[in-house]
């Protein structure tokens, strides 16, 4: 297939918190707004806009993605929705490369947007929809349940202890402390995670990440176009999804091999044989603290059943080796599902342009990653990323 | 990008300011009738009888549970149906204190303990989420065998809750 490259040249976070004033639209709107200022552009310089935000049940609005779509800036414009659950934040890039990779469009505005505590008092009340109608929900299940047996299987496979699951709770919301945008920035200790609230047991309070509100934006263009407006684009090198099957119980948990698998197809794309070597820093899905463990196994970075030993090494700190989570993760900055991933993306774009701030981390990174996961813990969404 | 330059760029309220914020409540109240189509009718009629009915597929040689008309790994129709048994491992739990609806288990009484049971007779790790009972919190091991406890043969439904919960097999 012949494709264009497609870079990224802006972008936009607002603040992620527990329950907004503002609206999805409006937090919309802002987000866009901060991705176009980023690098002088106008709503007139965007070809197409595509909107990332996840179930309509949390704000009880059907047909979100039109809901949104005037906050996004899509009237008038080509203007998509897409929604894979919890891999929504970096899927919205990757139907954006579509737009641009095909030749269909040299700009496009990725937008993602959440506003969770619409579904009052809690969210998690809307989970239970996503769970099978009459094999599974007559049990009244929660998200976290399934989660939490996740972890379970994870940690007996491999003989990993709650002791060291719990260094990324430490890790992330310690980073986050330096992210503008963050809801749980936090110096917690080890002991902090493990004294938390028991909610699903093997999972306390502080190893999940909270439920927020906020929107995330970020421009893509044409390899041509996008020096028009920057000297320093990051491409978006590999992208990768993969779906496994939804009779979730009926697959091993321990190991996410859909997340393997779309982290092969994006490495294939980018040319990388070697990921734990070439990826240089990465921004793996961390909505549970196991999740970032599991995740890097997935993405090849971490040896099966090694992944926690990288962070009691030091290995995973903005300083180490090879950093996870420098933003401070969905644990530390916050959960608006869709607006997450993105965020995610945009760390990665922010820390190989040098401009992350006090959240730089050293060594002048050339090449790295993103991930996200979602649906019924089943889809695995990827970019590569390089300047 | 400078956040104090956006205005709306996610103000937190508080549960006290919402108290004295402007909102609308709603509260949805539609119905559904969901069809429970070929193979889970199937399922359910046959959980009324207190059995476990599965599907084989040839292609992949998986025996199927909840059974379902096609396989979704080979993409292609399943073949007979067989039963399995109404014994298992757990392949993992959790102890869960809170409920669906993200309210807290009253102190006291015990948690929700959701686990995935590979079922005795369908293909390795072939499991379906259900609920654990008639066991102390500390004796539940992943690997543990477990039986089906069955509602009284009259108060079935044709529903899944016609197993109550899985208890350890002596």
């Amino acid at each position: 297939m012949k494709k264009r490259r497609v870079a990224v040249i802006g972008a936009g976070i607002t603040k992620f918190v527990r329950r907004a004033q503002e609206t999805g639209k409006e937090l919309s709107f802002e987000a866009v707004r901060m991705a176009l200022d980023s690098c002088d552009m106008r709503m007139q310089d965007i070809d197409s806009v595509t909107m990332g935000t996840a179930p309509d049940a949390f704000d009880g609005v059907h047909m979100k993605g039109e809901y949104l779509s005037d906050g996004a800036g899509g009237f008038g414009k080509p203007y998509m929705r897409n929604f894979v659950g919890g891999g929504t934040g970096v899927f919205a890039p990757i139907h954006g490369w579509f737009h641009v990779a095909s030749g269909m469009f040299d700009t496009c505005m990725v937008v993602t947007s959440e506003k969770m505590s619409s579904c009052y008092p809690h969210p998690q009340a809307a989970f239970i929809t996503i769970f099978d109608h009459t094999t599974e929900q007559p049990l009244f299940p929660t998200l976290i349940w399934i989660f939490a047996m996740e972890m379970n299987r994870y940690m007996n496979t491999y003989g990993i202890t709650k002791e060291e699951i719990a260094q990324v709770s430490v890790q992330n919301k310690k980073n986050a402390i330096d992210h503008p945008s963050a809801q749980l920035g936090k110096e917690i200790t080890v002991d902090d995670v493990l004294n938390s609230p028991v909610m699903a047991w093997p999972v306390n309070r502080l190893d999940v990440s909270p439920a927020s509100d906020g929107a995330a934006a970020m421009i893509l263009a044409s390899e041509d176009v996008a020096y028009r407006y920057t000297d320093k684009p990051v491409w978006l090198d590999g992208v990768g999804f993969n779906l496994d099957t939804a009779y979730w119980a009926t697959r091993d948990l321990y190991y996410p091999r859909y997340v393997e698998k779309a982290a092969r197809m994006a490495y294939d794309m980018a040319g990388i044989k070697e990921p734990d070597r070439e990826i240089e820093i990465a921004e793996p899905y961390d909505p549970f603290s196991y999740k970032m463990l599991h995740h890097m196994e997935g993405l090849q970075l971490a040896p099966r059943g090694k992944a926690a030993e990288m962070v009691t090494s030091g290995a995973t700190a903005r300083d180490g080796d090879r950093p996870m989570c420098p933003s401070g993760g969905a644990l530390g900055v916050g959960n608006p599902i869709a607006a997450t991933g993105l965020m995610k993306v945009i760390e990665i774009f922010l820390q190989l342009r040098g401009e992350a701030g006090k959240r730089q981390v050293p060594g002048d990174p050339r090449c790295g990653l993103a991930q996200a996961w979602g649906d019924l813990m089943q889809v695995g969404t990827v970019v590569v990323m390089r300047r | 990008m400078e956040l104090e330059n956006y205005p709306l760029g996610g103000k937190a309220l508080s549960d006290k300011d919402l108290e004295n914020s402007l909102f609308v409540k709603h509260k949805p109240s539609l119905k559904y009738a969901w069809d429970n189509g070929v193979a889970i009718s199937r399922y359910l009629a046959e959980l009324k009888e207190g059995r476990i009915i599965a599907k084989k597929c040839r292609k992949c040689g998986r025996t199927l549970v909840p059974p379902r008309m096609f396989c979704e790994l080979c993409w292609v129709p399943t073949d007979e149906w067989v039963y399995v048994e109404d014994t298992g491992v757990v392949n993992t739990f959790s102890l869960c204190y809170i409920n669906w609806d993200a309210s807290l288990v009253p102190k006291g009484k015990d948690p929700h303990i959701p686990a995935v049971i590979e079922l005795d007779g369908a293909s390795k790790g072939m499991g379906i989420m259900h609920l654990l009972g008639e066991v102390e919190l500390d004796k539940i091991k992943i690997g543990m065998k477990v039986k089906a406890v069955w509602k009284a043969e009259k108060e079935r439904e044709g529903s899944i809750t016609d197993i109550l919960y899985w208890k350890p097999l002596e």
